[in-house]
């Protein structure tokens, strides 16, 4: 009876791509909102997760977000420095500055300030120029994005100069980071420079970053930072943890301060709840459009087991096709997008929302399948009659 | 008794009337306590195998539901159906699906073809059910659907058949595994006059054999003729058992009338 139950689904053309593409919008529907809303949310902590060497971060208690920072002070450092277990620490400056170029054009920019000596928390991905002539005077790294907002369809050129906050700069190389939140652009620069650029502020440490010597466990560490900081003084002291920890107090914040999660998560959803109710729906529907034929087929002998068979046939075969064009759509949707906007560079398909997805449209196909099929196996057969 | 009104004279005179399907004091009542609808009262008839039974009467009057009993779509409220010497009671749910599968065969109005199958793949779902190997029911099915005149029609679609030709089809998915018992319900009733009588013609001649009992609910008087013995019914009671005048072609000739048919 399975081959009864395949032809009864693609006998008809028009209803089958129906059902098919129903779901696969549902799906696409999911997976492409969620791929989206979670892209943007990680934005949030993308300079900190660019960061790639440093294991431990440390920073003000009270601090809230990588965005609002209350800055340490030198001798913070050296306490870190002291902490048993702490192999090396550097300082990190993060803050907004105001790039200026020689057309008078401007630009809010994303500020960061790296270790003098080992340029730890430079980028890793350089497309012009070396990293390593950040150690020459007023040199400063952008990234690419925010160096086609200042320069729209001109060629990358290292050597140019921009004004840091009315201060020389000289671009010596061009890099690639994550997309951040904002959509600034991204200068690095050495942290003596980033003092120089900020100059007005009184202090400018905005993190330490750290390392666990070899045989300490990064937790370990964190712990005794913490202890040993708090321990001196008066001082409000000092709060470390995991590189991973500081992501998602990040995306935490923005998750409970922002409107973003209300805004976008009334779209995703709506986005989950109209997919897999057309998922579910259009599925639901071609069952009971079949309703009468399921009845003659009981008429004729075909037993309860038999008729949940073909259904749980229908539904695997209508929930793989549908799950494979909906994540098909969502992948193809970024690779097109992702290409034309810069915007939204760095947004795909992560599998655990294609698995996600899987897993709702799968539910819903059994939930939609259930209901249908309970529909079925109640139906008198006696109603082939009527 | 209803056996006292057995037919003296039919066109079987030659083997003795054996008796198929026999209804025992059927009684069917739907809903319950003020709504309580007692639709067949007490019923006793006897249906024979190897000839064409009519049942006929008014709208209403149980004839839909007595052959859902007697198929075992539906169960009596009292009273019992014995098939084929097998009382029907003691046929409980996997049991009487299966009887169903290997012993029924049916014929509807609207005649419920799968759209989305072939003629031939229509005709071969009875053996599907029954676990015939598909390749084995194809074989049979062309040929059953050759016997009902459509071998022509193998691979079209209902949407591409008339409404008689459909019926045929339906026969044909109805007898193709040779089942004992053959219930029709209003098969004519959707066709024109012609369509109808060839209908019943088609099943007079291809159904009606030794060891097979063939029920034909229908009000379609113009093809009372094609019964041997006739059931009237009203009000969920017989009235009036008599045998009709039967048609006297044989098979060969149906079937040439109806290929002739198919060439244009
Ligand atoms: N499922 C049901 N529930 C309640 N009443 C029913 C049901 N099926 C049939 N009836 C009633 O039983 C009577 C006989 O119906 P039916 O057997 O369909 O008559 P016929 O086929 O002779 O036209 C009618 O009065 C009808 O309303
Ligand atoms: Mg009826």
């Amino acid at each position: 009876m399975n081959w009864v139950a395949w032809k009864m689904l693609n006998g008809d053309p028009v209803k089958y791509l129906g059902t098919v593409f129903g779901v696969g919008f549902g799906v696409l529907l999911i997976a492409q909102q969620c791929s989206i809303f979670v892209g943007i949310i990680l934005r949030t902590a993308n300079p900190i997760a660019d960061v790639r060497e440093a294991q431990i971060w440390v920073m003000d208690p009270y601090l809230q977000n990588a965005d609002e920072i209350k800055p340490l002070s030198d001798s913070d450092l050296y306490r870190i420095r002291g902490v048993e277990g702490v192999d090396w620490a550097v300082k990190i400056y993060k803050g907004l500055a105001r790039a200026k170029i020689e057309t008078g054009n401007f630009r809010q920019v994303i500020l960061m300030g790296v270790d003098d000596q080992s340029l730890i928390g430079a980028p890793v991905k350089m497309i012009e120029g070396d990293i390593r002539d950040l150690k020459r005077p007023d040199a400063i790294v952008m990234d690419q994005y925010g160096y086609k907002y200042l320069w729209p369809n001109e060629p990358f050129q290292v050597g140019r100069e921009v004004e840091m906050n009315d201060r020389r700069a000289v671009i010596v190389g061009i890099c690639d980071v994550s997309a951040p939140f904002q959509s600034f652009p991204v200068v690095f620069t050495r942290y003596s420079q980033a003092v120089q650029f900020v100059a007005s502020e009184r202090q400018q440490l905005s993190f330490v970053v750290a390392a666990p010597r070899q045989g300490y466990q990064v937790d370990e560490v964190c712990r005794l930072i913490n202890e040993q900081t708090r321990s001196i003084g008066e001082k409000s002291g000092l709060i470390a943890m995991p590189y991973r920890e500081f992501v998602w107090i990040n995306i935490k914040y923005y998750l409970e301060n922002t409107g973003i999660p209300v805004n976008f998560g009334i779209t995703i959803t709506l986005g989950f709840i109209v997919g897999t109710a057309i998922a579910g729906q259009t599925f639901y529907l071609f069952t009971i459009e079949n309703l009468k034929q399921f009845g003659a087929l009981k008429a004729m002998g075909v037993t309860n087991w038999g008729i949940v068979g073909m259904i749980c046939l229908q539904a695997s075969v209508v929930g793989v096709i549908g799950l494979s064009i909906g994540l098909g759509l969502t992948a193809l949707f970024f690779v097109a997008t992702t290409r034309l906007l810069p915007d939204l560079r760095g947004l795909h398909l992560m599998w655990e929302i294609a698995g996600g997805t899987c897993l709702a449209v799968t539910l819903i196909i059994c939930l939609a399948s259930a209901l249908s099929l309970r529909k079925v196996l109640t139906l008198e057969p006696a109603v082939v009659f009527r | 008794m209803n056996t006292l009104l057995m037919p003296e004279s039919s066109i079987n005179t030659q083997s003795p009337l054996k008796v198929g399907v026999a209804c025992v004091k059927l009684v069917k009542e739907f809903g319950d306590g003020a709504n309580r609808n007692r639709v067949l009262h007490e019923l006793d008839i006897d249906f024979y195998s190897n000839q064409l039974t009519l049942l006929v009467g008014p709208s209403g009057c149980g004839k839909t539901t007595l052959i859902s009993i007697i198929a075992g779509l539906l169960f009596p409220t009292s009273g019992d159906v014995e098939l084929f010497g097998t009382p029907q009671s003691r046929l409980k749910g996997g049991k009487l699906v299966r009887f169903r599968a290997q012993n029924v065969g049916f014929v509807f109005q609207q005649y419920n073809l799968l759209p989305a199958l072939t003629a031939t793949e229509n005709v071969c779902v009875p053996l599907l059910i029954q676990g015939v190997p598909r390749s084995q029911a194809l074989i049979k099915a062309k040929e059953m659907l050759d016997r009902v005149g459509l071998a022509t029609r193998a691979g079209a679609y209902s949407r591409e058949l008339s409404g008689g030709q459909q019926q045929r089809v339906a026969i044909a998915r109805a007898l193709v595994h040779e089942p004992r018992l053959l219930v029709c319900d209003e098969p004519t009733a959707a066709l024109d006059g012609n369509s109808g009588r060839t209908v019943m013609q088609l099943i007079r001649e291809v159904s009606v054999q030794p060891g097979r009992v063939v029920i034909v609910v229908t009000h379609d008087s113009r093809v009372y003729s094609y019964g041997d013995r006739m059931i009237e019914m009203s009000d969920g009671r017989v009235t009036n058992i008599s045998n009709s005048p039967s048609s006297s072609m044989t098979d060969s000739q149906v079937i040439s009338q109806f290929k002739s048919k198919e060439t244009h």
